[in-house]
């Protein structure tokens, strides 16, 4: 068996493989849901509901899709530069106790001077974090994978730590929770008896200018070239170091910044728990994405609804929500394999 | 017989047959692309050809495996080593030679048998060194130890002498003619007519994936070998000297180590002027790629100054970009384009930050656009379209995409250097006699130009002054007219100026 | 407190724990150098040890003897490991992501499981554990369990099979010049892919201990990284196996000593703060032998047969 270049990439295949990726991963998995003995068209009927059956269901989806969206664009800009940034989660934690611990250091400005300054201290939170394995990449040829994926763990702990301590709740009896973010501060409902927040508009706002970014500025052109092929770049004069450590401090900025954005429109603290792992799936939206900032928006949408989904569903029908981990996991593993099908022909000989 | 081969829309052989004699050897000469390698590693098992078949020693040959063609007695020696650097050269030599579900590897047994092989041959390798430790010379010499021990009765040997000194060619014809004396046979690929002439008994010819000829030795001139190679009498560009003008790039006792602190350049002066073509000679691998490197801004000396008209340049490519050095590299897929990026971003690459296509942060495109347009057009290059990737280019057609850009610096002035390193390796004539005509055109204009090449017709071809570097120093540079061939030979190999100090190694 | 470490390590007591703490991350460790000698890199090991532990205390559960869930959690890691090996071996797909998407599928799929097979528990059932080996009589072995044992002999086996046999030459081949190995008849592909297969399922037996062993119950978030920690020892080991014991000794009597002085010098310092230093050294290890990596020259370079 071997794997032959098809002479030409069509763009219907590759707008296809995401789409035929998730297919595959559905059908794969209803063999998981008939094994939990629940009929497999009423369960994936259910999910489809809790998803967008409603508006409720509808305003829950993009609740969720909020904070995915944007990390993964974070993850989408580090991988379009050949950065592996696995660390999204502790970023994302760094960023919503920083937001939380500036909002509460009883700074007398008018609030349209700290809201800003909240924002800033998450998204300088997420980048420092990301900027040690970066150097470590470019300074000393660490793997940046295995770097980032530790410094999560540590990340979590002291975010425990400082929620036991220095930034605990007084008023939470015990359970460890963070002071809460102030009210002016908090992100406007969009809509009546929803969770759905503005910070969904600056999620979007966020896609759009990381594809600008991208696509139309040289720092993007930077970007793009020293992910396609480092030598090259660097003889061609561009800056390659400096190319890959903004891209850190950028990527690490918007991971913070969908902590700050979580605890100022949904949670309104930080709690251990706030995160399901939206780090993680950051990447596999990414990869759904193919990398496309804009793509990006659609495959959190998709991710988001599958996690609501099946919150919804486990209520109805004796399916664990671990399903909808599952199916986000397998989707990753079927969409390699679909945009490399996109590209290659396999030939059996 | 009737092999044919098809890489996608490349028909890489067209139905080939041929047919190789006991205690024979047998040339498959041919120019770069002609298809040589790719029927080799059919017959050897690389690849599985889409027609045709193999019949060695009077059975049949399973295609597309290795295992069937060293148990059918075929051996291979390859051009690019297949040598694993970090294991010794037991190991590499004893590889694949045991069942795989033994539980214990005789390697006493091995290390004898090896040493008796080589004797018999006379090839001398120490087993227990590793293979990052050995010369070139004594890696080619494992290689062929690897087909020798495993009882090869034909050996394949593809561009053997691509990276020996003319001393240590010498040294394998020797071990061939014991080898065949021994009673194999063998088939020798090379695009180098002298060799073809000196060693084989029968020539075959290819020429775009067909077998134009057959030939015995006896009776073959090398005239007649070049025009089947090529097809055509080729017209090449020939040279007006001009005059030459002030000095452009003075390179002065330059020392540059690497990382581990090996010596990469020694002691290195060079000197081109306006209008001037100085070719850099040389084996590969003996500091042609630092100088390169040096040359290009991507590679700061130790010691020594690096000045082009009389200013010190920073070995930062940015710096010798601005400075109006046009620079095209060794490797064109890997280092000359960036292949993922379309052919217009490739154009303006190497001046992206500059107020010509970089306005507020944004690319501006239709400058930028209209800026490949223009390098696409002068420089004949045959593409669907600018938004295509770059990798999508032939070679040839990718490397006039390298010069144009190279060549245009700033609207249609001449670059003040040219630094050209291996600019024609691995194109068809035509590219190749475009690609010579464009530095001749350009040094008329003044440029000053510096060819590094391994291509000694290349470099008569072309230069004024000629010089020859070796382990990391440089000869001094002569006018060409006073180097003869044997001369360049013997310092490419070490002797003469450049290794004067050195004692030349018994390959 | 130099004087408490003193007497920490001089105890029976702590050496007793650091190989308890070590076997998994043998286990695990030996398991990524295998595959990466090969040239394969499997972050999968996170998600492989995931359901090692859980398919191994699984099958006890149901009634098989201990030696069987070992079984069972190598087959399942195998079979894991079979999954990465098809998608980065003959498919070429990245090393990084078809690694971390086998992570996470791992785990979640033990987790899905775990609650599809045990719907209505509220505490984590028990199961009874590998008892220690007292019959052995040696001071420090006979309070470790047959798994330990099983960990430490197979340092030196697997030293011997890598260095010499020819299964152990060519998986090295192909780890440094997979082109050099096809030339001498070898199947890359298929060496690669029954490395990977193998060493995944050692990763399915260092989760088993955790299980079967360490504790006695399953739980989530029970592996906490040490597969990671594992990736980064195998670099500090240079690839050996005799120095991937000595890494994983070394680290667990870190982590050992930190446990104790958690207990001994009282509150002064958070919690938090011991149990980052794992992670912190694993980092600190991955700096200090990334310089003189001498590593498997094919490492992550996909094999494409016959490619031009």
């Amino acid at each position: 068996m071997r794997l032959e270049a098809r002479a030409e990439v069509s763009r219907t295949l590759q707008v296809a493989a995401p789409f035929a990726a998730i297919a595959v991963t559905l059908v794969v998995c209803s063999l998981l849901v008939a094994w939990s003995g629940a009929p497999v068209g009423g369960a994936y009927r259910l999910l489809l509901e809790g998803a967008a059956g409603s508006t409720f269901a509808i305003s829950e989806t993009l609740t969720r899709a909020t904070p995915l969206i944007i990390t993964g664009l974070a993850v989408t800009v580090a991988f379009r530069a050949k950065l592996y940034n696995i660390g999204a989660e502790g970023q994302l934690y760094a960023g919503a106790l920083a937001a939380v611990g500036v909002a509460n250091a009883g700074l007398s400005l008018p609030t349209a001077v700290v809201f800003p300054l909240v924002v800033a201290a998450a998204m300088a939170a997420g980048a420092l974090l990301l900027i040690g394995p970066a150097l470590l990449k470019t300074r000393f040829h660490v793997d940046e994978v295995v770097t980032t994926l530790l410094l999560n763990f540590i990340a979590l702990l002291f975010v425990s730590m400082m929620l036991d301590g220095p930034m605990k709740d007084p008023m939470a009896m015990g359970w460890p929770q963070s002071v809460a973010i102030p009210e002016e501060l908090e992100l406007g409902k969009l809509a009546e008896r929803s969770r759905v927040h503005s910070g969904l508009l600056i999620a979007l706002a966020l896609a759009v200018v990381v594809w600008i970014v991208d696509r139309f500025t040289a720092f993007g052109f930077e970007m793009r070239a020293v992910g396609a092929n480092a030598r090259a770049a660097a003889f061609a004069g561009l800056p390659v170091q400096a190319v890959v450590l903004k891209t850190a401090l950028l990527s690490g900025a918007l991971a913070g910044l969908a902590g700050a954005i979580e605890v100022m429109g949904r949670a309104g603290y930080v709690t251990l728990d706030m995160s399901p792992g939206y780090g993680y799936s950051g990447i596999v939206i990414a990869m759904l994405a193919q990398l496309n900032p804009l793509g990006v928006v659609a495959a959190a949408i998709f991710v988001a609804g599958i996690l609501v989904g099946a919150d919804s569903m486990s209520r109805a029908i004796a399916v664990p929500t671990y399903i909808a981990d599952v199916i986000v996991a397998a989707s990753l593993i079927a969409m390699l394999v679909a945009s490399m099908l996109a590209r290659y022909r396999i030939r059996f000989k | 017989m009737g092999i044919t081969k098809r890489f996608g829309a490349l028909v890489a052989n067209d139905s080939i047959s041929l047919e190789l004699a006991r205690g024979e050897v047998l040339a498959l000469l041919g120019e770069n692309g002609a298809g040589k390698s790719t029927l080799v590693s059919i017959l050897f098992g690389h690849y599985v050809a889409d027609e045709g078949t193999i019949t060695a020693f009077g059975e049949p040959l399973a295609p597309g495996d290795p295992a069937a063609a060293l148990a059918a007695g075929i051996g291979m020696v390859h051009q690019h080593f297949t040598l694993a650097d970090n294991l010794t050269v037991l190991d590499n030599i004893l590889i694949g030679t045991e069942p795989l579900w033994q539980p214990f590897s005789r390697r006493r047994a091995a290390r004898a048998k090896v040493r008796e092989t080589a004797a018999r041959f006379g090839l001398a390798v120490e087993t227990r060194r590793k293979v990052s430790e050995l010369s070139v010379g004594e890696r080619q010499r494992v290689e062929i130890l690897k087909a020798l021990y495993r009882g090869a009765r034909a050996l394949i040997l593809d561009e053997p002498t691509a990276v020996l000194t003319p001393q240590e060619s010498r040294d394998l014809f020797a071990t061939l003619r014991q080898l065949v004396a021994e009673g194999l046979s063998i088939i020798f690929i090379s695009h180098k007519l002298d060799e073809v002439l000196a060693v084989s008994d029968r020539i075959a010819v290819l020429r775009h994936g067909r077998l134009v000829a057959l030939r015995a030795v006896a009776g073959a001139t090398k005239a007649e070998l070049a025009e089947l190679m090529v097809g055509r009498k080729v017209v090449m560009p020939t040279r007006e000297r001009g005059a030459l003008g002030a000095p452009v790039l003075q390179v002065r006792g330059v020392h540059a180590r690497d990382a581990h602190g090996g010596v990469l350049l020694d002691d290195v002066d060079v000197s081109v002027r306006s209008g001037e073509i100085v070719a850099i000679a040389g084996v590969a691998g003996n500091g042609q790629h630092a100088l390169a490197q040096l040359l290009s801004g991507t590679l700061a000396p130790d010691r020594g100054t690096v000045e082009l008209l009389g200013r010190r340049l920073s070995a930062t490519p940015r710096d010798w970009v601005a400075a109006r050095v046009a620079r095209v590299p060794e490797d064109r897929h890997a280092i000359g384009v960036i292949g993922d990026l379309t052919v217009w971003e490739n154009a303006i690459s190497e001046h992206l930050r500059t107020a010509a296509f970089t306005r507020a942060g944004f690319v501006r495109r239709s400058a930028s656009r209209m800026h490949a347009n223009s390098i696409v057009h002068r420089f004949d290059v045959r593409l669907s379209g600018i938004d295509v990737p770059a990798r999508s280019l032939s070679g040839g057609n990718m490397q006039k995409l390298i010069l144009g850009r190279a060549l245009s610096v700033g609207a249609s002035a001449t670059p003040t250097l040219i630094v050209a390193d291996h600019p024609t390796w691995g194109l068809d004539i035509g590219a190749l006699a475009y690609v010579h005509q464009c530095l001749l055109d350009a040094a008329s204009a003044g440029a000053a130009v510096l060819l590094i090449s391994e291509d000694l017709d290349e470099i008569f071809a072309l230069a004024d002054a000629i010089a020859v570097m070796f382990h990391g120093r440089l000869s001094e540079a002569r006018p060409a007219k006073t180097w003869t061939l044997s001369e360049i030979g013997l310092a490419m190999a070490g002797g003469g100026e450049a290794g004067s100090d050195e004692v030349t190694r018994a390959a | 407190m130099s004087g408490d470490i003193l007497d920490v390590v001089a105890g029976i007591p702590f050496w007793v724990a650091v190989l308890r703490i070590a076997t998994p991350l043998i286990f695990g460790t030996l398991g990524v150098l295998l595959c990466e000698r090969a040239g394969v890199l499997n972050l999968g090991i996170e998600g492989i040890m995931v359901v090692g532990a859980f398919t191994g205390w699984f099958a006890v559960y149901q009634g098989a003897t201990l030696w069987s869930g070992v079984g069972v959690a190598a087959i399942a890691g195998a079979a894991l490991g079979l999954l990465h090996a098809v998608l980065t071996v003959p498919l070429g797909l990245s090393q990084h992501v078809s690694g971390l998407g086998v992570t996470l599928f791992g785990t979640s799929l033990a987790a899905y499981a775990y609650r599809v097979l045990l719907p209505r528990v509220t505490t984590p059932p028990t199961i009874e554990p590998f008892a220690p080996m007292t019959s052995l009589g040696v001071p420090l072995l006979s309070t470790q369990t047959p798994l330990t044992l099983l960990a430490l002999a197979l340092v030196p086996l697997l030293a011997y099979a890598l260095n010499r046999t020819p299964a152990g030459l060519a998986v090295r081949m192909v780890g440094e010049n997979p082109g050099a190995a096809e030339g001498q008849g070898i199947d890359v592909i298929a060496v690669r892919m029954w490395t990977v297969v193998a060493g995944s399922a050692l990763m399915g037996v260092a989760g088993a201990f955790l299980t079967l062993s360490a504790f006695n119950a399953f739980f989530f978030n029970m592996v906490n990284g040490r597969g990671w920690i594992c990736v980064a020892l195998v670099v500090f080991a240079s690839w050996r196996p005799g120095k991937a014991l000595a890494g994983a000794l070394l680290f667990a009597a870190f982590d050992a000593l930190q446990l104790r002085l958690q207990q001994t010098s009282g509150a002064k310092l958070p919690y938090q703060i011991y149990l980052m230093l794992p992670y912190a050294l694993s980092i600190l290890a991955l700096v200090v032998m990334a310089r003189r990596a001498a590593y498997p020259q094919a490492l992550m370079k996909p094999y494409r047969k016959g490619e031009r």
